[in-house]
């Protein structure tokens, strides 16, 4: 599956590409990642969410990196959904905001970590992609994931349909957290 | 703490929700000491705003007092104990939407972004106490609320003004306003004004304020315009009179130079067989709007003249008379209030004098009467025109 998807975050390319080649912020703003560590200096090891897969986890390497410019990437050895990612930086002509473009390949298997994988894209695939850049540039503008009453738990915003309602949440609900 | 909550179509009810708390590192909780009903409100309860769910908190006007500020917010912006009124859009501050001052468009404040996408094209800010769509934020009709970004949008109120003459900087005054500025009025020009509610009649205030030579309110309650005549202004009312002929009368023949809508998408109409097609598309939801407001303005605004759009419309309309728009040369421009570019000049003309807000409040009422305002406001019951409401 092939996912393109981009935005423009108003911050100089050094700082946006900068803020993207430290892996392991991906998962601040990624929904389906849990975490990535740095193993080495082109290496890491993702793990991700329940809902992409549990106990999902592979290793990946930087396969290319022009500073301020691009990033590529690609998961190595077996993993279990096999994937690879590039982005691009460019200066939008507004001379302050940098366009982020980003383009995912996955290798979806078969079986029941497939389907999960498939369901957790659901029948709009883009849409993942879109809301990931769209806290990406929250993140990058203003410090963090924004959140409401009716959709509090960041990044997990988009399993919270039908929300709950705009009022405030109890004592209780804040601390059960996302898995209220 | 008590809150004014929608609760089904046509009903609100004010009952105990948990107190609002810090989510995001520049957000405060206000203490509110005063709200009000805005007839956009209405559109929520009347049911035509999608998104909407059972106990979300309503309300959008509200000011108070800081009781806490989270980690990210400097002192130098916010501390516990300012008094403020807090703008109805949520912007960022740093967004390219906000750079340009188009705060009520700010990329980063609607976490339902996705939805406000696939409704309007792209997303719009997040707004309190005003449907999913715009965010699932709690509103202000309650005791206290969590205001995100709080270093950007509160205005601090540091005179001795009373809240009444404030409160409305969070939004029907920087709304009428905007309105007025958007017509880009000049010495000569005559402007009217559809809709003599609240926001209608800070649109003539505003006009009259930036210089036009006359000012037309055009309603069907007669106490509405009685209240903008005795403001100053001439009164229409299209029950007794054609709109169109009367607005010839009051021009030499030439139409308004410029024209505001302040009705939206509920308007009422003297023609009872155009509103029987508009409201029988809206009740099959193959329109969303009852725009006659808007079809009169666009046809009755002099040809090179501009027609400005602060009535609140949510989705698509029928019968736009492009043709009126197009060969006459009319400029339509719109937006939901950048009430945050306003605020601070409004407050300085209200010190002045120039601006008297509390002129359209006929209600004050305790916040557990809330269901009781928003009946009366609704129904124009008792002369209602504004309501403020006290937790």
């Amino acid at each position: 599956m092939d996912l393109t998807a981009t935005t423009t975050v108003r911050k100089p390319a050094s700082e946006v590409y900068a803020f993207w080649r430290d892996l392991e912020n991906l998962p601040t703003f990624m929904a389906h990642l849990e975490e990535v560590r740095a193993a080495g200096d082109r290496t890491s090891h993702w793990s991700a969410a329940a809902p992409f897969g549990k106990d999902v986890e592979w290793d990946a390497e930087i396969t290319e990196e022009t500073p301020g410019e691009r990033i590529a990437w690609r998961s190595t050895g077996d993993a279990d959904v096999p994937n690879a990612g590039t982005v691009s930086f460019v200066p939008a002509p507004d001379g302050a905001s940098t366009e982020v473009y980003v383009s995912l390949v996955y290798e979806i298997p078969g079986g029941s970590l497939g389907k999960a994988v498939a369901k957790y894209f659901g029948e709009e695939p883009h849409q993942q992609l879109d809301d990931d850049l769209r806290r990406f540039k929250q993140v990058l503008e203003t410090g963090e994931v924004v959140r409401s009453d009716g959709a509090p738990w960041g990044k997990r915003a988009r399993k919270e349909f039908p929300q709950r309602p705009a009022q405030p949440l109890s004592d209780a609900e804040l601390a059960k957290g996302a898995q209220a | 703490m008590r809150a004014n909550t929608w609760s089904g179509r046509n009903k609100v009810e004010v009952r105990d929700v948990p107190d609002p708390k810090i989510l995001n590192h520049r957000d405060a909780i206000v203490r509110i000491t005063s709200t009000a009903i805005c007839g956009s409100d209405l559109h929520l309860v009347d049911g035509y705003v999608p998104t909407m769910q059972d106990g979300d908190v309503l309300g959008h006007e509200f000011m108070g007092e800081v009781i806490e500020v989270g980690s990210g917010v400097p002192g130098d912006k916010l501390r516990v104990g300012d008094r403020v009124v807090v703008p109805f859009p949520i912007a960022c501050g740093a967004c390219a939407a906000c750079a340009a001052e188009l705060y009520s468009c700010c990329e980063n404040t609607n976490p339902n972004a996705g939805i406000a996408e696939k409704m309007f094209g792209h997303p719009v800010a997040g707004i309190f106490g005003y449907s999913h769509l715009t965010g699932g934020f709690a509103g202000g009709q309650a005791q206290y609320a969590r205001v995100p970004f709080a270093d950007v949008g509160p205005l601090k109120i540091e005179s001795e003004l009373t809240d009444e003459q404030v409160l409305f900087l969070s939004d029907i005054l920087p709304t009428g306003y905007m309105g007025a500025e958007m017509c880009d009025i000049q010495p000569s020009d005559v402007v009217a004004v559809w809709g003599a509610g609240p926001v209608g009649q800070f649109a003539m205030d505003s006009a009259r304020v930036l210089g036009a030579a006359k000012v037309i309110a055009i309603d069907k309650e007669p106490y509405r315009l009685q209240m903008a005549e005795q403001a100053g202004h001439i009164p229409v009312n299209f029950d007794d009179v054609d709109v169109r002929s009367r607005l010839l009368e009051l021009t030499g023949g030439r139409g308004p130079d410029k024209c505001i809508d302040a009705v939206g998408l509920e308007a009422t109409h003297g023609s009872a067989h155009i509103a029987a097609y508009d409201r029988v598309k809206q009740a099959v939801r193959s329109e969303t709007e009852r725009p006659h407001a808007l079809r009169q303005a666009i046809l009755s605004c002099r040809s090179g003249g501009v027609v400005s759009v602060i009535g609140v419309y949510g989705g698509l309309l029928d019968k736009f008379p492009a043709g009126a728009w197009m060969n006459r040369s009319l400029t339509l421009r719109t937006g939901q209030c950048h009430v945050q570019r306003y605020m601070k000049p409004l407050l300085q003309r209200i010190e002045r004098g120039e601006l008297d807000p509390t002129r359209i409040i006929t209600h004050t009422l305790p916040l557990d009467e809330a269901e009781r305002g928003f009946d009366m406001f609704k129904n124009k019951q008792d002369n209602c025109e504004k309501v403020v409401l006290k937790p």
